[in-house]
């Protein structure tokens, strides 16, 4: 009937659909659980509920409220408009300082408490990370 | 004065592409033998661009501050060694370099590829030309690195100080020649289509290119790893970051691309996807700089970024992505003949798994990297793909990925039976008891870990076993395929067994955990040529007794002012223990971080192994692939 080539290509093309299908599943599967999105202060006032989930935060660190007790480190992220309590114990970059932009990922406890597990280290003391960027020119 | 001469050159070097495409155009169609002029333009336009670089990096050298470029980047007290690689420490030089690649690649290609025929050359050079002329005009339009100031300022801004490290000043250039490497891949597969000229002969010649691009990216990515892993003192050596993402990508598809070159060698078939991978290779190596350079990625590494210079490679890169799918659809003729003797379990068909579990992990980290740029035009969600979303999409189908490599290699082309049978079982056997083993002493998850720590295992002793038999037959293959292994073996146990301990103490302080003690003792003051050092003293003590003196650095650097923390890491055989010290503002505390890493040290000897294997078939052919 068909001639062996003509089967193989079918069966290539099949294969090709097949990987094609289960890939995008994965991939959409993986992106919904693993996904960290990004809020400001104020973003975070205006949340109706209150997210088990990873996030990020980020804005100003406010001038001093940089505070030391034993394993942990406090200090307030702000926006000007709106401030966030973060609680970190882990590394702090160099270049983690007052005054400077931050981005903090960890959890949300209430819309006053942040519990970070990571504060992200960026190599340059100009720059200025494009969410906190935004979060800041929206004031 | 070297500002001027650079700056002149670059003018004169593009101005010249107009004579070697004048002649390359006119050789197409008279006489059977090329043209000696186009030989003497284009080595005419590789010194130019050369008499360029140097004149940046004479600027650089003197600190000539009236060039904006070295104004940005230096200062006086700079190091020479980090003066001179500040010269492609910055966007500008970092292009000046691209094209400086661009041009002694075409070049070189010229002088290697004699044998093969005429018009081939002469079409390779042409659309090696169109991307040589966009890199001409994108530096002088947009980025040129000769821009002057008046008046010239005393004192330059100087460089990052994390980028004032050793692995970092010669990461570029090696990355930059895998990166660029892949551009005459394009062109020649260009090239070979237009003058139907894809065949056993093209490949083995296009092959020793792919080779060392593939070696040099490698290694470039390598470079940069070990960089991240030590000064960043993040104690990892892959963030699964996009500016890290977009030079895997190439380096997956030039991966696929070697291979696939191996079974076109052979057999001539695959053309057409071999024609597809070496335009993504370059288009991704593109794109990438693009990424990089248009500030639309969202990372922690993004340097000075300018919208302009984005939408610049943006439509050059459309434009170069539309010539070759032009090319593609109009001069390529896809007819291969399929013989009647495919059979499932060969050499080709083991490649082709490869390429196919190369093309889901590259599809992976390019919607992992591209996907939030995606969401945030959408619906203005700003989000981040994290390290967990490549695990479990990637981790779990290495399994079957390392499970083919240990077999493919043993199959014969076209049709192949089973060898060794016996072993394989054996072997396979082996690796599960051991992994079962090995993870049953730690509290982790079994399953998915003891399968994983198996597959790698199998391939570790599949692979040793070829050095015992072959007879160095396959030996460049064998010793990438085992560095591989290697690889696979160290970076698992890395994580499993890996770690941490972080804290803040003042001086004086003592941590305890349940195996250890750190004193933080005391701290030293130093002060360097261009920076302060602030060095720590810690003593570990473990309950065996013994211990180990640990010093990790702040460096305050004068110009520009930053604080960087230099870990200190002492290195064996089997595990890294590796302590950092960061500055918290205004505290009397500093922030401490106390890792150990067991097998680092492998995970760089076996890339270094595969790049290795790499390198050695390039240089002799005995060992060819």
């Amino acid at each position: 009937m068909y001639g062996r080539k003509v089967k193989l290509r079918f069966f290539f093309v099949l294969l090709i659909l097949a990987t094609l299908a289960l890939s995008v599943f994965l991939l959409i599967k993986s992106l919904e659980e693993n996904v960290i999105f990004f809020k400001s202060p104020t973003e975070i006032k205006t949340l109706s509920e209150i997210s088990k989930k990873k996030i990020r935060i980020g804005g100003m660190v406010k001038k001093d409220s940089i505070t030391i007790i034993s394993k942990e480190i406090k200090f307030i992220v702000t926006d000007f408009k709106n401030e966030i309590n973060v609680i970190y114990s882990g590394v702090v970059p160099n270049l983690f300082a007052e005054e400077k932009g931050v981005v903090a990922e960890g959890y949300l406890k209430d819309k006053n408490f942040f519990l970070a597990t990571k504060i992200l280290a960026k190599h340059d003391e100009n720059y200025m990370p494009p969410e906190v960027k935004a979060a800041l020119e929206e004031k | 004065m070297a500002s001027l001469i650079g700056s002149y050159s670059l003018s004169f070097g593009l101005f010249l592409s107009v004579f070697i495409i004048f002649f390359s155009v006119r050789n197409l169609r008279n006489t059977e033998i090329l043209d000696k002029r186009i030989i003497s333009f284009t080595f005419t336009q590789f010194f130019f661009v050369v008499l360029s670089f140097f004149g940046l990096i004479i600027s650089f050298i003197n600190s000539d501050f009236s060039n904006e470029t070295v104004f940005n980047h230096s200062h006086t007290t700079k190091p020479l060694f980090y003066k001179i690689s500040g010269t492609w420490g910055n966007h500008e030089g970092s292009l000046l370099l691209w094209l400086l690649v661009l041009t002694l690649f075409i070049s070189i290609f010229l002088i290697k590829s004699s044998q093969q025929p005429k018009n081939y050359r002469i079409l390779t050079l042409l659309f090696q030309q169109i991307i040589i002329i966009g890199f001409f005009i994108f530096l002088i339009k947009t980025s040129s690195p000769f821009n002057y100031i008046f008046p010239t300022p005393n004192e330059g801004l100087g460089l990052n100080p994390i980028l004032q490290d050793p692995a970092l000043a010669i990461h570029p250039p090696i990355l930059y020649l895998g990166y660029v490497g892949s551009s005459i891949i394009f062109s020649s597969a260009l090239a070979a289509m237009v003058t139907s000229h894809v065949s056993k002969e093209w490949a083995k010649h296009i092959k020793q290119w792919v080779l060392a691009s593939w070696v040099f990216l490698t290694l470039g990515i390598l470079l940069g790893s070990i960089w991240a892993y030590y000064e960043l003192g993040w104690g990892g050596f892959w963030f699964w970051d996009p500016v890290e993402n977009v030079s895997l990508m190439p380096w997956f598809a030039l991966t696929t691309l070697l291979h696939c070159i191996l079974v076109l060698e052979k057999k001539k078939i695959l053309t057409s996807w071999a024609m597809i991978l070496s335009i993504a290779t370059f288009a991704l190596s593109m794109s990438g700089t693009f990424l990089v350079r248009s500030g639309i990625l969202n990372s922690v590494h993004t340097f000075a970024n300018d919208p302009e210079r984005g939408l610049f490679i943006l439509i050059f890169l459309f434009t170069l992505i539309f010539l070759s799918i032009f090319i593609f659809i109009f001069f390529h003729s896809g007819k291969e003949k399929i013989e009647n003797n495919f059979f499932w379990l060969s050499k080709e068909t083991s490649i082709l798994i490869n390429n196919w579990f190369m093309m889901y992990f590259l599809s992976v980290v390019l919607i992992g990297t591209i996907y939030p740029i995606f969401l945030e035009v959408i619906t203005a969600n700003k989000i981040s793909v994290g390290p967990p979303f490549y695990n479990k999409l990637i981790l779990p189908f290495l399994i079957p990925f390392l499970i083919a490599m240990a077999i493919g290699p043993n199959l014969n082309w076209v049709k192949s039976d089973f060898k060794d049978k016996f072993y394989m079982m054996v072997f396979l056997t082996i690796s599960f008891l051991l992994s079962a083993l090995i993870i049953k002493q730690f509290d982790i998850k079994f399953l998915v870990n003891t399968i994983l720590v198996t597959s790698a295992f199998f391939l570790f002793f599949s692979t040793s076993r070829e050095f015992f038999v072959k007879r160095f037959k396959n030996l460049s293959q064998n010793i990438a395929h085992f560095g591989f292994s290697l690889l696979i073996l160290s970076v698992l146990f890395n994580n499993i067994f890996s770690n941490e301990v972080i804290t803040n103490l003042k001086i004086g302080e003592t941590f305890k955990t349940e195996k250890f003690t750190i004193n933080f003792e005391n701290i030293d003051q130093e002060d360097e040529k261009n920076f302060k050092a602030i060095i720590g003293k810690f003593n570990i003590q473990y309950l065996d007794g013994s211990s180990d003196i640990l010093n990790p650095e702040l460096r305050i650097y004068n110009q520009p002012n930053i604080i960087t923390s230099e870990a200190d890491i002492k290195t064996n055989l089997f595990t890294d223990k590796f302590i950092t010290m960061n500055y918290v503002q205004n505290q009397e505390y500093f922030n401490i971080r106390y890792q150990v890493k067991p097998f680092m040290i492998w995970i760089w000897i076996s890339v270094l192994l595969i790049t290795f294997g790499g390198s050695l078939s390039l240089f002799n052919k005995r060992y060819e692939i």
